[in-house]
């Protein structure tokens, strides 16, 4: 554990902006210089075409991004290094599974079940494999605080239902999805489990063999990552079935006028040239995040959130979206304020310089679900402190009074 | 940091818009969308012998999006669709930031709106009606 890495000034963003409060950190959170410095040292003193040149350069290259798969296969306790697959980010590696393993084992009346909180990069695909192959896609719905029961999910479970995509921690919601329980049951159904982690594995530990997801997708940008790499984790016997997603270079084995053979996993998924410069930036945000430790993480986090959620609660007009309780929110709050659009919201913070989301957080159909339509979404991350959240927090209280409301 | 663009007129139109209503008498109507939010909104209008005679506004928005619409409607209302077009090519002006003095003095309150010319995110919200207005008369006249 090392507490210096809480501290924002590991974060370059915020010596431009200093006085910035940024409370964005679901959208994408900020990159520490120790991030930063080594994907720029890839670039200046390790670049070149990885996995083919034969040439020294080249194995440097190719043994940097093998050594960032090896990071990231034990971040999230991954059997193999051949289960995790580089892409750009979780919508990638959500469109990846929907694709290869969807159009291969989904067929005309089988059921594609997906939560309601779902974003639209887990549920856009779905949607149009539904569409293209005759299947039906049903929603697994919530209540109000976002919970979903282990009752209502074994009630929507069908003999054709082939896989059930959920978020271990909702964009929305900020809360956490009791993923073991649902994996069992859609094991114990014969259905697949794609879980997007896109939310929890920046915010708290997450092991796939002890969940026991058959996916796991995740993006690099909001856990301390240079955009523009992700990660699909896949069971090998899963993966190791399924037909390519793109092709391309780097990604076959041989190639004839006919036909070709691909490669081995993972780079089966990995046609081009990949991201090397960020699958390294993602490893050292991976070891960013282990020397600071989750349980540091973690205690900061819930520290600032019960903080912002208790004052929120004292403020008239303002309405949280989800659990009324702290605890189910892991920096997450989304929330509405009577009579004011979220749009206008985010514009009297950002007056204030304080970075907040507003609108439907690509989460319509959640929002159809909720009768709202749209809110304003403030999330934190280990490097906020407590004077970001007094000035959310005031911030807060003047917004009624500033769009022209007597209280 | 962003200039405020809240100022008096626009909290006033957004909190008691004069034309926020159904038009049971309106000859044409127009669904516009704002797709970065979602929000959506509905303009009637009544047209008869040539002047639009009456008009209204219905669905939810932003406070910018809110205001602009009633504004428009303020400044339309009693004038031929030709008229109410040219206010429309000077509202597109006004917020590409390339008004002269005189033709800001042609559209009165919706001047209002002027600093949106800064706010890149907000234009759409600030030009959903006009947009909804322009499709609603090339359709209708």
């Amino acid at each position: 554990m090392n507490e210096n890495l809480l501290s924002k000034t590991n974060f370059p963003v915020f010596e431009v902006y200093n006085n910035l409060v940024y409370l964005d950190n679901s959208a994408t959170q900020q990159k520490p210089k120790q991030v930063l410095d080594r994907a720029e040292k890839y670039y200046r003193e390790e670049n070149a075409n990885p996995l083919r040149g034969l040439y020294d350069l080249s194995v440097k290259a190719t043994d940097a991004y093998e050594n960032a798969r090896v990071t990231v296969q034990k971040f999230i306790g991954a059997k193999s290094n051949r289960e995790i697959v580089f892409t750009r980010n979780a919508t990638e590696s959500l469109n990846l599974v929907a694709y290869s393993w969807g159009r291969a084992n989904i067929g005309e009346g089988d059921e594609i079940l997906v939560a309601i909180s779902e974003h639209h990069s887990d549920l856009l695909p779905w949607q149009l494999l539904a569409k293209e192959k005759g299947a039906a896609l049903k929603y697994l719905d919530c209540d109000i605080s976002g919970e979903y029961t282990v009752d209502a999910l074994k009630n929507a479970l069908t003999p054709q239902t082939k896989v059930f995509a959920i978020a271990q921690i909702s964009n929305v919601f900020g809360r956490v999805n009791p993923i073991k329980e649902f994996a069992e049951i859609c094991h114990a159904n014969g259905t697949v489990i794609v879980c997007d982690g896109a939310q929890s594995v920046p915010h708290i530990p997450v092991d796939v063999q002890q969940l026991g997801v058959d996916f796991l997708s995740f993006s690099g940008h909001k856990m301390l990552a240079p955009m523009g790499i992700g990660v699909l984790y896949g069971r090998e016997e899963l993966l190791d079935k399924m037909p390519p997603f793109l092709s391309g270079g780097e990604m076959i084995e041989y190639v004839t006028r006919e036909g070709a053979t691909y490669a081995e996993l993972p780079h089966k998924f990995e046609a081009g040239t990949v991201n090397v410069g960020g699958a390294v930036g993602l490893a050292a945000a991976i070891d960013y995040i282990n020397e600071l430790g989750f349980e540091l993480i973690e205690k900061r986090e819930n520290e600032l959130t019960e903080l912002a959620f208790g004052e929120m609660k004292k403020i008239p007009h303002v309405n949280i979206i989800g659990a009324d309780n702290a605890a189910d929110h892991h920096g997450i709050l989304t929330f509405t304020i009577d009579g004011v659009h979220p749009h206008d919201i985010a514009a009297v913070f950002d007056s204030e310089n304080i970075a907040i989301r507003a609108g439907h957080h690509c989460a319509q159909p959640l929002h159809q679900h909720l009768s709202v339509q749209s809110t304003a979404r403030m999330s934190l991350a280990f490097y906020n402190d407590e004077q970001d959240i007094r000035r959310f927090i005031e911030t807060l209280k003047t917004v009624r009074r500033r769009m022209g409301y007597d209280d | 940091m962003t200039t405020n663009i809240y100022n008096e007129v626009l909290l006033d139109h957004n909190l008691h818009p004069l034309h926020l209503h159904e038009l049971p008498c309106a000859t044409c109507s127009n669904e516009g969308l704002n797709p970065t939010c979602g929000d959506s909104l509905t303009l009637h209008l009544n047209i008869e012998n040539g002047v639009i005679t009456d008009g209204s506004f219905t669905g939810v928005g932003c406070a910018i999006s809110q205001a602009s619409t009633d504004i428009m409607l303020d400044l339309i209302i009693g004038r031929t669709p030709q008229e109410a077009k040219h206010l429309g090519h000077l509202f597109g002006k006004m917020i590409g930031g390339e008004i002269t003095d005189d033709e800001l003095e042609e559209l009165e309150e919706a001047g209002a709106l002027q600093n949106i010319s800064k706010m890149p995110a907000r234009v759409k919200c600030a030009t959903l009606g006009w947009k909804t207005l322009e499709k609603l008369l090339d359709e209708n006249t």
